[in-house]
């Protein structure tokens, strides 16, 4: 049964022959199958994201989360979906009508279209492989900035106002780290292809988080800020700005923001796995193509992929419900004076640690680099150096971190912390004898 | 003086005028149905102002065409979060205005009750403060701990929020069977639950950053504006009533005043925090102590307190809670006036919040603990 589903691509491309030519086939059908099976994998993922969250909070607070609809909730996302779209599409008065409709479509847009690149596995489990894939999705996913600010524009509401500056100054300052942060895995990659880097981690047995570590650590909190997700939730911190950009939203335009959160989230956790994680590269899992079972292959290696994307979109839910919000200045002290230096710094070490390898390959004595073909092919003693010069750029990156920050008053508010006192009052006369009523 | 600044500059250089926004009445964190209206200079607050009233039932005339009896059930009402202590302030007003010798066993029992209506308080305040700073989690786990102490509420009074829990002369009903067994699990899981609400939040760096030198008070200006309870106790003022002028058992009782040193939110968050413990230490050694016998003075039929007027007050969660009541010998007050905590405290808000952010404007509404329902009467 399982066989004869993954048999399918090739049942359905020889039955497609038949009526198509090779090139329609190859060029027009096939990309719609896979942008629509891709589309709908990530809706899927999307609305089960919301599930998940909902369920994985209520378990750290006590609770059971969603119940009702279905064993254990599961149909929660539907009914969601279903009261989101029946309900009435209100738009203000005063809004800038066209913009307002325009908005939640442009953040849709913008979180989906990044997914085209991302590559779910290897072979047909990619929908184009873009050979500046990295490139693509840092200017595409930027692009949902513009949503943001729109809507908090159209709708002339001053929350909304807020809420959309606060959201352009952030996703600027972070985009720039983040945008540094990867320059240090590219390097061990040597492409902006996305499938490029998962084959060169693939092909070197290794993930780039060991040699990246600093790297990810940035992608990862830059990603968040970028998603704005709590601790970084400022443009629609509720306590102060009610629901920031999308306070005046409703309905079906509300669920296409919310949508387009969850799924930004889901691309940056994509983008991170496969630039730090591996992407879909697990070990012995190549044993299948070997055995000839190429489409099982494919299929467990976009398992693989969506289990390690799940595990980093837990880590987005914990520390949601963990940590309090940033203030907007401090959100921005991070953001300039933290990530920006470290990214810095990453780039410099990783500079030195693939020059230092590079320096010390030598074809007769101690070999570093196996070859040069994909990404930088390392030996054992190369992959030692380079996780060497990771890990110890991660106390590199603390020293100087400290340096610029210590004379910061948020630097070591540990230290200014201060005890309270507890006193013993004297006590006065006890009042529980009666008192006469005072004199007329 | 460093705001005055920026206001200048900025006025000369741009011209730039300031924003002015609605925080209120209909708004996630401003604790009820209160309006702050914002100045802003970007997200820097320039000046605000307090529009209170939303919630103005007028209890104050109200209980002036009721019977004593009759005004107790509203004082539920005022502050609806701590309707134990409240409804306490009135009938020993009432009590000490008529020369009632009231039992002990009613006093212990007042105490334990009213001490477990501030830690009930005390919780909703760091779940609601803590949500306003972003943690979401904690206002749950608070709940969790609440809800216990609203049992033993709705096993004693009958109900869990408006109590109605004391009776001019003593109490409604003597404590039910299990009341002592309930109270004494509470205690002994409590002190867990406290280390682990600090856990994830005194430690806690944005915590930390969002809360340490927020909203500063000195103990001379906390005085000065009138404030009391834990926001004037963080200001290190060493002011409580249960100590200076005991009320109810509490003279019986051993337990410490915590100060803090800066004033600061931080400084009234661990003021708070410990007060939770030192309320569980009072609760514990009146259940130790609990006297045998009536729970009821020998009352009246008519309450009719001597002409004259008098005041009392106890110290609430929020501060000191006073009545001022002047009586003309009828069966109606002639005049009831609430000294209410949270009203004074509220007038803070202009000194603490200027010069901050609107994120901090949050903050510092959540830590001055005010209810509109009290504010407004």
């Amino acid at each position: 049964m399982l066989f004869a589903l993954l048999a399918a691509p090739t049942l359905i491309d020889t039955l497609l022959l038949k009526f198509f030519s090779e090139q329609t086939v190859n060029y027009v059908i096939w990309p719609f199958i896979q942008i629509g099976l891709v589309t709908v994998i990530t809706t899927g993922w999307v609305a089960y994201a919301t599930y998940l969250e909902r369920k994985i909070s209520a378990f750290m607070q006590a609770r059971l989360g969603p119940m009702r609809v279905g064993p254990w909730g599961l149909l929660q996302p539907i009914a969601d979906g279903i009261k989101l779209l029946t309900k009435e599409d209100f738009i203000p008065e005063n809004a800038d009508r066209w913009i307002f409709f325009v908005a939640p479509y442009i953040a849709v847009v913008a979180a989906f279209v990044v997914m085209a690149v991302v590559p779910f596995g290897p072979d047909w489990a990619v929908i184009t492989d873009v050979n500046i894939g990295v490139l693509f999705v840092l200017a595409v996913s930027s692009v949902g900035v513009l949503a943001l600010i729109l809507a908090g524009w159209s709708s002339n509401s001053k929350y909304a106002l807020m809420g959309a500056l606060r959201s352009s100054a952030q996703m600027v300052s972070y985009e720039v780290s983040m945008g540094m942060a990867i320059i240090g895995a590219l390097m061990f990659a040597r492409t902006l292809s996305l499938s490029g880097v998962v084959e060169a981690q693939a092909s070197d047995s290794i993930w780039f988080f060991f040699y990246q570590p600093v790297g990810f650590v940035i992608f990862v909190i830059s990603g968040i800020a970028e998603n704005n997700r709590a601790p970084f939730d400022l443009p629609e911190a509720e306590s102060e700005l009610v629901a920031g950009f999308h306070t005046e939203y409703s309905g079906f335009r509300w669920s296409l923001f919310f949508m387009a959160e969850y799924a930004a989230m889901v691309v940056v956790t994509a983008v991170a796995t496969t630039l730090y994680l591996g992407g879909w590269y697990f070990p012995f899992v190549y044993k299948l193509e070997v055995a000839g079972y190429h489409n099982l292959y494919v299929a467990v290696s976009v398992i693989v992929f969506l289990t390690k994307c799940g595990l980093l979109l837990y880590l987005y839910f914990w520390l949601r419900w963990t940590l309090p919000r940033f203030r907007y200045d401090q959100l921005m002290d991070l953001g300039w004076k933290w990530m920006l230096p470290a990214a810095l710094i990453n780039i410099v070490v990783t500079a030195i640690g693939v020059v230092v390898i590079q320096g010390l390959h030598n074809p007769t004595g101690m070999r570093t680099i196996k070859s040069l073909a994909g990404g930088l092919g390392l030996t054992l003693t190369g992959k030692a150096i380079a996780i060497a010069f990771g890990f110890g750029n991660l106390f590199i990156t603390a020293g100087v971190l400290s340096l610029i920050n210590w004379r910061s008053r948020d630097f070591n508010l540990k230290k200014q912390r201060h005890k309270i006192r507890l006193v013993d009052l004297p006590k006065g006369k006890p009042a529980v004898a009666p008192i006469a009523a005072a004199s007329e | 003086m460093h705001q005055v600044e920026i206001a200048t500059t900025r006025e000369s250089l741009l011209d730039a005028p300031e924003m002015t926004l609605n925080m209120g009445p209909q708004h996630p964190s401003t604790h009820g149905v209160l309006r702050v209206i914002l100045k802003l200079d970007g997200e820097t607050v320039m000046d605000l102002d307090c529009d209170i009233g939303y919630l103005h039932r007028g209890m104050e005339k109200i209980a002036e065409n009721r019977m004593y009896t009759m005004i107790a059930p509203y004082w539920d009402r005022l502050d609806y979060i701590a309707a134990v202590s409240n409804g306490l302030v009135w009938v020993e007003t009432v009590e000490q205005m008529m020369g009632l010798d009231v039992p002990p066993r009613a006093h212990y029992l007042r105490t334990i009750l009213t001490e477990l209506n501030r830690i009930a308080s005390h919780l909703l305040w760091l779940g609601t403060h803590a949500l306003d700073i972003g943690a979401i989690t904690i206002l749950l786990w608070a709940f969790r701990e609440r809800e216990e102490i609203l049992k033993i509420f709705e096993r004693q009074f009958g109900a869990r929020l408006t109590c109605h829990a004391w009776r001019v002369g003593g109490m409604p009903n003597d404590a039910y069977d299990e009341f002592e067994s309930d109270v004494r699990q509470f205690i002994n899981n409590f002190p867990k639950r406290i280390d682990e609400y600090e856990t994830v939040l005194s430690e806690n760096r944005i915590w930390l950053s969002r809360t340490v030198g927020i909203g500063v008070i000195s103990g001379e200006d906390a005085i000065a504006l009138g404030l009391s309870g834990p926001a004037l106790r963080g200001s290190g003022v060493a002011w409580d009533i249960r100590k200076s002028r005991p009320y109810a058992a509490y003279g019986e009782m051993d337990f410490e005043i915590p100060l803090g040193e800066n004033g600061d939110t931080y400084d009234r968050y661990l003021v708070r925090m410990e007060e939770l413990r030192q309320s569980r230490r009072i609760i514990q050694q009146a259940i130790d102590n609990l006297p045998d016998g009536p729970v009821n003075a020998k009352v009246p039929k008519l309450i009719k307190p001597p002409v004259g007027d008098y005041y009392h007050s106890i110290e609430g969660p929020k501060g000191e809670i006073g009545c001022y009541l002047v009586s003309d010998g009828t069966q109606q007050p002639w005049r009831v006036r609430v000294r209410p905590p949270c009203f004074i405290n509220l007038q803070s808000l202009r000194k603490l919040c200027i010069g901050h952010l609107v994120a901090d404007v949050v903050a510092i509404i959540g830590t001055l603990d005010i209810v509109l329902g009290e504010i407004d009467r």
